[in-house]
C-alpha cells in the first residue's frame, strides 16, 4: 500500500470496483476526522509533560542566582541581582575536584569492562567447549540482582585487600575501577555474546585459514566487525557508571583523616547536599547541580542519536 | 595451519572469569554464608545461629513493612512507567494528522524525544537534590509555589510532600516514573518504527478506529519490548535505594517518618552500617535475592508469547 494515497479519496479504485456503488470518503475520512480531534489531545499531553520535565531543571539554573532568603521566601521569586558567586562557592566545595576522581575512574573501568567483556563474550559465543554455558549463565545471573546484596561482603574484601595491596583497598581510585568493571561484566557480556554470535563465521574462517592466531583473529577482525554492538553497550555503561551512587558511598569514604577525599559527582553532590541543609547554602547547592549538569547535557545534544539508539539497541537485545 | 584454541580459550577467559567471581559471585555468596550468623560486622567474632537472622525478619515489623512497600513499588513504578511510555510512543509515531493517508507522528516528535529522554542522563544524585528543592516543605519549594499560585494551597500551612507518612512513598514513586518514562518511551518507540507502516494502513482502510489499531496491532507486536521494560522496572523498584534514602526524612538512610517510606534496602543498610547487625542485614539480603530471583522467573514464564517475525 502506497503511503502517498490521498485521504479523502483514498480507497485505491479496485477494492470499490466490485459493488458498483460511487465511493464516498467514508472510512478513509472519518479516521482523519478522529485523527484531527487526537492530535490536539495529545499534543496536549505532550507538551504537558514536555513542560514537566524543563521547568524544574530551569528553575534550579535560575535559583543558583538567588540567595538564601530569595530563595526561602517564594518560588517564583526572581534573583534580584545575577553573579556567579554560589558558582564559586561550589567550585571551592569540590566540584572540581569530583569531576576528575569520576573522569579517573570512569576511564579506567570503561576501558578494561569493554576490554575484559568483549573478550570473555566472544570467546563464551565462538568457541565450544565443556563449562561454555556455565560460565555464560553464571555471568547473565549477576545482571539480575542489586547490587546492593552484595555490599557488606564486598566492603570487607575491598578492605583485606587494600591491607595485601594497598593502592587497591577503600578509597582508591584502582579499587573502585576493578568493581566497576566486575559489576559492569554482567550485561556487557551477555549484550555482546548475542552479538558476536548474530556475525557471520565466513569472515573468522577465511582469517584462519589464511593463518591469523586466534587472539589477532579477535582484534583485527571480530572487533571491527562487531563495531556498532560495542557503541551501544559503551554507551550504556557510561551511563551506568556515571549514575553509580551507592559503591562510591560505601568504598569511597575517607579511611583516615589524612585520607584525600576522592569522593565520585554523585556521592560529593549528595555530601554537599547534606551540609548545605546545615549551612543552609541553597543558591551554592543549586549552582553545584547546574555545574553537574551542564558537561552531561552538552554531551546528551551533540551525541543524543547515538546515545538514544544505542541505548535502546542494547536493552532490546 | 591449526593454532590451538585451548590456551587462547583460557587466555581470554581467565581475567574476567576471575575478576567477576572475586568481586561479585564470591561477596552474593558470603552473603548467604554471613545470614546464618550473628556477625556484627565491626569484628571478625561470629557465632554461628541458624536460622535465627530468618525467624526474626518475618516477626519484625518494620521488615514486614518495607517488604509491603516494595511490592508497591513493583506493581505501581512498571504499570504507570509502562503506560505513560506506550502512550507517548504511540502519539509520537503514529498519532499524527493522517491528512496524506499514511500513519506517522505528531508534529515535532523529535524534540519530544530529545526532551524526554533527558532525565535519563541525570545521575541519580541530581534528580535528589533536584527534587529535594521542588519537594520542599515551605512556599519556596516549586510544587507549593505552584499550588499556591494555583489556589489549591494556602501559602501558610504548606504540603510536606516527601515527608508525609502517606505520600512520602509516592513522591520517590514520582521521581522514578519522571525519570523513566524518556528510556521506555525511546525504546518502545524504536520497536514500534520496526513495525511495517503497510499494517497500520491496511487496518485503518478496513475501517479499525485508532483505539483499535493501538491494541489489536501495536501492542501484541511490542509484546517482548514491554516484557523486557517490565523485568527493567522490576529491578529499579527492588532497589530504589538512593532516592528514598536522601529524600525521605529519617536519621540514616530515610525511610521516615516512622518506617511509612522504608523499603528493604534503606532497612538494610541502617542494620549493617548504623546498627552494627551484619548478619541480620545479610539474611534480609538474602531474601531479597530470592524475591527478585523469583519475579524475574515468574514473570518471564507468565508473559511468554510466541515471537513475531516481520
Amino acid at each position: 500500500m502506497s503511503t502517498n494515497t490521498d485521504a479523502t479519496t483514498g480507497i485505491p479504485a479496485q477494492r470499490s470496483g466490485g459493488t458498483g456503488e460511487p465511493r464516498k470518503p467514508g472510512r478513509a475520512q472519518r479516521f482523519a476526522d478522529g485523527g484531527g480531534v487526537l492530535n490536539v489531545f495529545s499534543h496536549g499531553f505532550l507538551a504537558l509533560w514536555a513542560v514537566l520535565i524543563i521547568v524544574p531543571l530551569i528553575w534550579i539554573v535560575i535559583g543558583s542566582f538567588k540567595n538564601n532568603t530569595e530563595i526561602g521566601d517564594s518560588a517564583w521569586s526572581w534573583p534580584s541581582h545575577w553573579s556567579f558567586d554560589a558558582f564559586t562557592r561550589a567550585w571551592d566545595k569540590g566540584i572540581g575536584d569530583f569531576f576528575v576522581s569520576t573522569v579517573i575512574v570512569l576511564a579506567g573501568s570503561l576501558t578494561l569492562t569493554m576490554l575484559l567483556g568483549a573478550m570473555a563474550a566472544y570467546v563464551l559465543a565462538r568457541y565450544e567447549f565443556r563449562g561454555n554455558r556455565v560460565i555464560y549463565y553464571f555471568f547473565v545471573a549477576g545482571a539480575m540482582f542489586p547490587v546492593y546484596l552484595a555490599l557488606v561482603p564486598l566492603f570487607f574484601m575491598m578492605k583485606n585487600l587494600g591491607s595485601v595491596i594497598p593502592w587497591l583497598g577503600l578509597n582508591q581510585y584502582a579499587g573502585l575501577i576493578l568493581v566497576y568493571t566486575a559489576y559492569s561484566l554482567p550485561f556487557t557480556v551477555f549484550f555482546l555474546h548475542s552479538f558476536f554470535r548474530s556475525l557471520p563465521s565466513a569472515v573468522h574462517e577465511a582469517a584462519m585459514i589464511d593463518g591469523c592466531s586466534h587472539s589477532r583473529a579477535f582484534f583485527q577482525v571480530m572487533v571491527p566487525m562487531a563495531k556498532s554492538g560495542l557503541i551501544s553497550v559503551f554507551i550504556f555503561n557510561v551511563l551506568g557508571q556515571w549514575n553509580q551512587y551507592l559503591l562510591p558511598l560505601t568504598l569511597m569514604q575517607q579511611q583516615s583523616s589524612g585520607d584525600p577525599d576522592r569522593s565520585m559527582l554523585a556521592q560529593g553532590l549528595m555530601n554537599l547536599a547534606q551540609q548545605s541543609g546545615y549551612a543552609s547554602d541553597f543558591p551554592g547547592l543549586f549552582a553545584g547541580m547546574t555545574i553537574a549538569m551542564l558537561p552531561v547535557l552538552v554531551v546528551y545534544l551533540s551525541f543524543q542519536r547515538q546515545v538514544q539508539a544505542g541505548l535502546t539497541s542494547a536493552t532490546l537485545k | 595451519m591449526r593454532h590451538r584454541k585451548t590456551p587462547f580459550i583460557f587466555g581470554f577467559l581467565v581475567v574476567p572469569v576471575a575478576l567477576y567471581i572475586l568481586l561479585v559471585i564470591w561477596p552474593y555468596l558470603q552473603t548467604f554464608g554471613y545470614s546464618l550468623t550473628d556477625w556484627s560486622g565491626a569484628s571478625s567474632e561470629m557465632n554461628f545461629i541458624g536460622l535465627d537472622n530468618y525467624t526474626a525478619l518475618f516477626k519484625d515489623g518494620a521488615f514486614l513493612g518495607a517488604l509491603r512497600h516494595n511490592l508497591l513499588l513493583l506493581i505501581v513504578l512498571p504499570l504507570a512507567t509502562i503506560l505513560l511510555a506506550l502512550f507517548f510512543a504511540f502519539m509520537l509515531n503514529v498519532g499524527g494528522k493522517s491528512g496524506t493517508g499514511g500513519v506517522q507522528g505528531v508534529r515535532g516528535s523529535a524534540f519530544y524525544k530529545v526532551v524526554f529522554f533527558f532525565p535519563q542522563v541525570l545521575s541519580v544524585a541530581i534528580l535528589s537534590v533536584l527534587f529535594q528543592g521542588v519537594y520542599r516543605t515551605d512556599k519556596g519549594g516549586l510544587l507549593n509555589g505552584v499550588l499556591i499560585a494555583l489556589g489549591i494551597v494556602d501559602e501558610n500551612h504548606p504540603w510536606d510532600f516527601a515527608s508525609n507518612p502517606t505520600f512520602g512513598l509516592w513522591c520517590v514513586m514520582g521521581v522514578l516514573i519522571w525519570s523513566g518514562v524518556g528510556f521506555y518511551l525511546v525504546l518502545f518507540s524504536a520497536a514500534m518504527q520496526s513495525i511495517p507502516k503497510d499494517i497500520y494502513e491496511a487496518a485503518l482502510l478496513d475501517g479499525a478506529q485508532r483505539g483499535t489499531t493501538f491494541f489489536k496491532i501495536t501492542l501484541p507486536l511490542l509484546w517482548e519490548s514491554i516484557q523486557t521494560a517490565w523485568v527493567y522496572l522490576a529491578i529499579a523498584a527492588m532497589d530504589a535505594f538512593a532516592l528514598v534514602s536522601t529524600m525521605t526524612p529519617g536519621a540514616y538512610y530515610g525511610g521516615g517518618p516512622d518506617h511509612h517510606s522504608e523499603i528493604m534496602a534503606t532497612l538494610l543498610m541502617r542494620n549493617f552500617i548504623t546498627y552494627g547487625k551484619a548478619g541480620y542485614a545479610c539474611a534480609m539480603g538474602v531474601v531479597i535475592f530470592f524475591i527478585t530471583l523469583v519475579l524475574s522467573v515468574v514473570s518471564l514464564r507468565v508473559t511468554r508469547r510466541e515471537k513475531i517475525e516481520f
